[in-house]
């Protein structure tokens, strides 16, 4: 290991960490712009030029390897010299519009500039102006103030696997473009935002919104997918300006996906902010006991296995749990979290969790995808994959429907008899799994939603089972489920099935229209098929009015993921908290509240009054509670079960990536979105168009 | 001056035949295959021993290069890449080996190849030199139909094939890092080092760059030993060496001549003198557009090697002689040049992309004199700014020829200067 002494202080590092990240390691900054640590080293910003005894020229901290025996000063005269003169010429050509721009107060350059600027400038020459380019409707691009970092074109081109930003034109002419002046079509684009040191490619959605010292910053989880990406939440007053992400190893790195980021605008929209009920057969507005009263008089008479509850994909555990309790005070089995119908079996935790875990991704030696598109259910996660590759060259095999996924994939075909000729060892691709230390399954929803989607997880089972996917002698589980609903897992964790003699939701559905099923309790389900329902008495709690509440007969306003403080559980797993950012609109609460007060007029009280008791209570329920934020292995077992499978194939599990829930349905950014990268109606953009 | 028979390069003119069999004649390909039946070992010694700098610019020991290299190859092979793209204005050398002495070259590679435990060569020529590429890929044709080149160059048992690949034209691609980005299809920005070529080059491979004059003397070298080319010139700048002497003399040509030469002594016997002899004289850029100029003063007495002219604070580069007589601006002369520079940076790294065209907009309005006398130190300090602090060199090649200005012609931007604000001052009145 080098020892090296930097500005007096003497330092051992491991071998191959550069310079700067030996400073790092004592706490010494060293001011740069192109280095980023997830991305590769460009060198080329020259801010980090630091003095290196014995070099007659400085050198740059981002890309000099730590050797032994080096005397590194980051702040001897020659180095800041250095430094005042690269910023001098970042500063030339950046035009002076810190007050009109978006990135100021968080700008790199605008900080650096402080410590390095110049009171005045030596430069009279004209300054370079450069024109707008065309990015997509998320990007706003101003590239004047570019300073040709390349970061963007390193994370289009490393991470996100969509290779189409670029520098074209040379010296001080040099440009950022996409290629074709297209928009730049990854579900990671966003990232390139907070990339961006200066206010180069800055949000569109979010472009004179505010000024970063005037937002309060809450720290909360995402629910827009099934990963639970660790978010920072933006907001000024009532309003959610925007997400950032946060940083976590384990999950989302620091990169979140386009709908993560850019759906919040559809948090203010199509809110329920008040109770309905419907008369005569409109909705009108009502106060909350009037909502209560109307659901008491509902239930009048109704025997509890005539009651069933849907939970959809954004419920929190708060919530469903108490749903949960409601339904079984009521005497009610029927009641299903998997308002898609996967036949995920609750039976065994195995059994639905991404087992390998979003970072054990990056020891994979072999993966085979089943019936899903990670970089449409799961991007970030589909960066990780993408990272394995890159390191190591992961081979990748898919079964369902031809994707691109950013890395090379070996289609094999889009048949659910393959499985049969893997996990019978038959197939070739059955040996090269073999083969290698930890291979990998991803089985997704498309697979699970399918009528023989029991037969795929028993199938899947068997392949990881035969195939040395598990492995618990060297701590490696290979069995993955990717799910695409945040509410998922901890509705399976805390029972959210039918019970014995109940409904699932298709049955649920089928008993609503054939009237054995009286009164539906949905629970923001938008998912299902609302027309089914016949004549049964809907309840809708939600906060958006999506296909749910359309058909309900009273509609409840509950708190979307931004304004509550509740858990989720991600596909690994991980039981998660969110953080009330802003509070919920109008008369809408929080969802668990909801239920506890409905309880109390149906005369069977839940026995929680507080946000800690309930929390003791999920505990009770399952202790994988208490390990807030952490993945506790699940124990192998039997799950899934045998049967004929069906011959029709796999069909996506997601169609449009930018509208999956009621949140992004609402949002105006991911419909120009969807008009944008869906439907490919941005063909005839060229970059003069705003 | 050199003596006849110590010339390395016998058909630089052309006005022998260019074929292999007249090639043969003069001495070339011959004993290739007990050189290097010597060993690799030996092959880089006498090399090292000879002194021979490299003769693209930077003058850095050639059997030093080589002995970067690994030493044994692993599973990674090893390349030797030819730098063939000649852009340095004022140079016309390495053009006029392609075209003459194309076997001087050839064999130099195939003692190279096997120096540095290379199989496959890469010339990188530039863009422009399409007739030179011909002429070289006629002379590889040549080569290899008469076993030269090829499983088992001349005999060896050393397996040596040699490629012709064209540039587009960039200057920049003539930076060794660059030219391997562009070999590989990227776009031609210089890498960043560490790790160098030896390590990490061509295709992440262990990889030589040469300049083509630096290989097409290595066959001489080696015929007639270390210690002959050790004895031309001064210490630890041995050799012969091609000048290309242009501008302001009454024959301008590139020369073979001895490292060392006296710059007079050079421009007076085989260039026919300084248009209007030796007083009209201005200022010489002795090494190609990269280095600093250098006034009448200094060339009356200045020694033409890496070493001397160092000590005047300019240097050798590729040993093209511009000559400037009085009737030259000099202020327009380093104006154009720094307007090379600006289009001709890559735009990569931040000193130079912004350096380059600010300075070149000063010198713009300093040439007529618009600008104010502090003005002058802002332009040095901006160079200073830019030398050093970037990723290649080009920086410092954009920075040295307008610190030669400064430091040898300010009262002439003085001059100018004041003579500007006159007359304005005049027409307001």
């Amino acid at each position: 290991m080098p020892k090296l002494t930097i500005d007096g202080i003497e330092v051992e590092v491991e071998a191959g960490l550069t310079i700067l990240q030996a400073c790092e390691k004592i706490g010494i900054e060293v001011p740069r712009f192109c280095y980023h640590e997830r991305l590769s080293i460009a060198g080329n910003c020259r801010m980090c030029l630091v003095d290196l005894e014995r070099s007659p020229k400085p050198v740059v901290a981002c890309a000099m390897p730590a050797a032994d025996g080096m005397i590194v000063r980051t702040n001897s005269e020659k180095a800041r010299k250095a430094r005042r003169g690269v910023m001098e010429f970042l500063l030339i050509n950046h035009p002076l519009d810190c007050p009109i721009c978006d990135q100021g107060g968080e700008c790199d350059l605008q900080d650096q500039a402080l410590f390095y600027g110049m009171d005045r400038g030596r430069y009279r020459e004209a300054r370079r102006a450069v024109p707008e380019k065309y990015m997509g409707p998320l990007i706003k691009t101003y590239m004047t103030r570019c300073i040709h970092c390349t970061r963007c074109v390193r994370f289009a081109t490393e991470v996100a696997g969509v290779p189409e930003i670029g520098a074209v034109g040379r010296g001080e002419r040099m440009e950022i473009i996409t290629s074709d002046n297209k928009a730049f079509g990854s579900e990671l684009s966003g990232n390139v935002i907070d990339l961006c040191p200066v206010g180069a490619l800055t949000s569109g959605p979010y472009s004179y919104a505010a000024r970063p010292w005037e937002l309060e910053k809450t720290q909360s989880i995402d629910v827009l997918d099934a990963l639970g990406s660790n978010i920072r939440v933006d907001s000024r007053g009532t309003e959610v300006k925007r997400v950032l992400p946060r940083t976590s190893e384990e999950i989302n790195e620091e990169w979140i996906s386009d709908k993560t980021r850019f759906a919040v605008d559809g948090l203010k929209r199509q809110r329920i902010d008040r109770p309905y009920v419907r008369v005569n057969g409109r909705l009108r507005p009502a106060t909350w006991g009037e909502a209560f009263t109307a659901i008491g008089r509902a239930l009048e008479g109704v025997s509890g296995s005539q009651i069933a509850a849907i939970a959809g994909d954004l419920a929190d555990c708060e919530s469903m749990l108490a749903l949960k309790d409601l339904m079984e005070a009521l005497g009610s089995p029927n009641l299903d979290c998997r308002q898609d119908g996967a036949k995920l079996d609750p039976s065994c935790r195995a059994g639905y969790l991404f087992n390998s875990t979003i970072a054990g991704v990056l020891a994979a030696d072999a993966c085979l995808m089943i019936g899903t598109n990670p970089r449409i259910e799961a991007p970030v996660l589909n960066a990780r994959i993408r990272k394995r590759w890159i390191r190591a060259g992961l081979p990748v095999f898919q079964i369902g429907p031809e994707a691109d996924l950013t890395y090379p994939a070996r289609h094999i075909g889009n048949d659910a008899g393959l499985l049969q000729a893997i996990a019978g060892g038959r197939h070739e691709v059955a040996k090269l799994l073999k083969g290698v230390e930890r291979p990998m399954l991803i089985l997704g929803q498309a697979a699970l939603r399918r009528p023989d989607g029991a037969a795929i997880l028993a199938l899947a089972r068997e392949i990881a089972e035969t195939l040395g996917m598990m492995k618990p002698d060297i701590g490696w589980n290979g069995f993955n489920v990717l799910h695409t609903a945040a509410a998922r897992v901890g509705g399976l964790d805390i029972g959210f099935v039918p019970g014995s003699g109940g409904l699932d939701t298709a049955g649920i559905i089928a008993a609503a229209g054939g009237g054995e099923i009286k009164v539906v309790y949905l629970l923001g389900a938008d998912e299902i098929d609302t027309s089914g329902l016949g004549s049964a008495f809907v309840i809708y709690q939600g906060h958006h009015g999506d296909a749910g509440a359309h058909r309900a007969d009273v509609v409840l306003p509950g708190a979307a993921y931004t304004e509550k403080a509740a858990t989720w559980v991600n596909t690994e797993g991980r039981p998660q908290r969110s953080n009330v950012a802003v509070l919920p609109p109008g008369e809408a609460r929080e969802d668990w509240k909801i239920l506890r007060a409905l309880s109390e007029v149906l005369g069977c009280r839940l026995p929680y009054d507080t946000l800690r008791q309930i929390a003791i209570r999920l505990r009770d329920v399952n202790p994988i509670f208490t390990e807030t934020g952490q993945v506790v292995p699940a124990a192998w077992g039997d799950f899934g079960a045998k049967g004929k499978l069906d011959a029709t194939p796999f069909v996506p599990a997601i169609s449009n990536f930018y509208m999956t829930d009621p949140i992004s349905r609402a949002s105006v950014t991911m419909a120009k979105c969807t008009e944008v990268f869906v439907a490919r109606r941005d063909e005839e953009r060229t970059g003069t168009h705003a | 001056m050199l003596r006849d028979k110590d010339r390395i390069f016998t058909n630089i003119y052309g006005l022998q035949d260019v074929s292999l069999e007249a090639a043969r004649r003069r001495g070339d390909w011959k004993g290739t295959a007990e050189f290097i039946a010597k060993g690799r070992s030996w092959l880089v010694d006498e090399v090292k021993n000879s002194g021979l700098r490299g003769r693209g610019g930077a003058g850095f020991s050639t059997g030093m290069k080589w002995s970067f290299m690994p030493k044994e190859i692993g599973d990674r092979p090893h390349y030797l890449v030819i730098n063939a793209d000649e852009g340095e204005p004022g140079t016309c050398k390495d053009r006029d080996i392609l075209r003459h002495e194309p076997h001087k070259l050839l064999e130099g590679i195939v003692l190279a190849c096997a120096a540095v435990g290379a199989h496959a060569c890469y010339v990188y020529t530039r863009g422009e030199f399409f007739r030179e590429a011909e002429a070289l890929q006629t002379a590889i044709d040549e080569a290899a139909a008469a076993g030269l080149l090829g499983k088992d160059a001349c005999g060896s048992g050393w397996a040596v094939d040699v490629h012709v690949h064209m540039g587009a034209g960039a200057y920049i691609c003539g930076e060794e890092s660059a030219l391997l980005e562009s070999l590989e299809g990227k776009k031609g920005m210089p890498r960043l080092k560490p790790p160098f070529p030896a390590n990490v080059g061509l295709f992440g491979c262990p990889t030589t760059v040469n300049n083509v004059e630096s290989i097409a003397s290595v066959p001489e070298i080696l015929r007639r030993g270390a210690t002959w080319f050790a004895g031309l010139g001064r210490p630890k700048n041995t050799g012969t060496k091609l000048f290309c002497i242009s501008g302001h003399v009454n024959a301008p040509c590139t020369v073979e001549e001895e490292m060392g030469v006296s710059l007079r002594e050079l421009i007076e016997t085989h260039c026919g003198g300084v248009r209007g002899g030796w007083d009209n004289l201005l200022a010489v850029i002795p090494g190609g557009s990269s280095v600093p100029v250098i006034p009448k003063s200094v060339c009356d007495s200045v020694r033409m090697d890496f070493d001397s002219l160092q000590e005047v604070k300019s240097g050798l580069g590729t040993a093209a002689v511009i000559v400037m007589d009085k009737s030259t601006d000099i202020v327009r002369a380093i104006t154009r040049l720094a307007r090379f520079y600006m289009h001709e940076s890559c735009g990569q790294c931040t000193p130079c992309r912004e350096g380059t065209g600010w300075m070149w907009r000063m010198l713009e309005r300093m040439s007529v004199g618009d600008a104010a006398l502090e003005e002058i130190d802002v332009l040095d300090d901006v160079t200073r700014q830019v030398e050093g602090h970037t990723i290649c060199a080009l920086g410092d090649a954009a920075a040295w020829p307008i610190q030669g200005l400064i430091r040898h012609f300010r009262p002439e931007l003085e001059r100018r200067i004041a003579a500007f604000h006159e007359s304005k001052t005049r027409k307001v009145a």
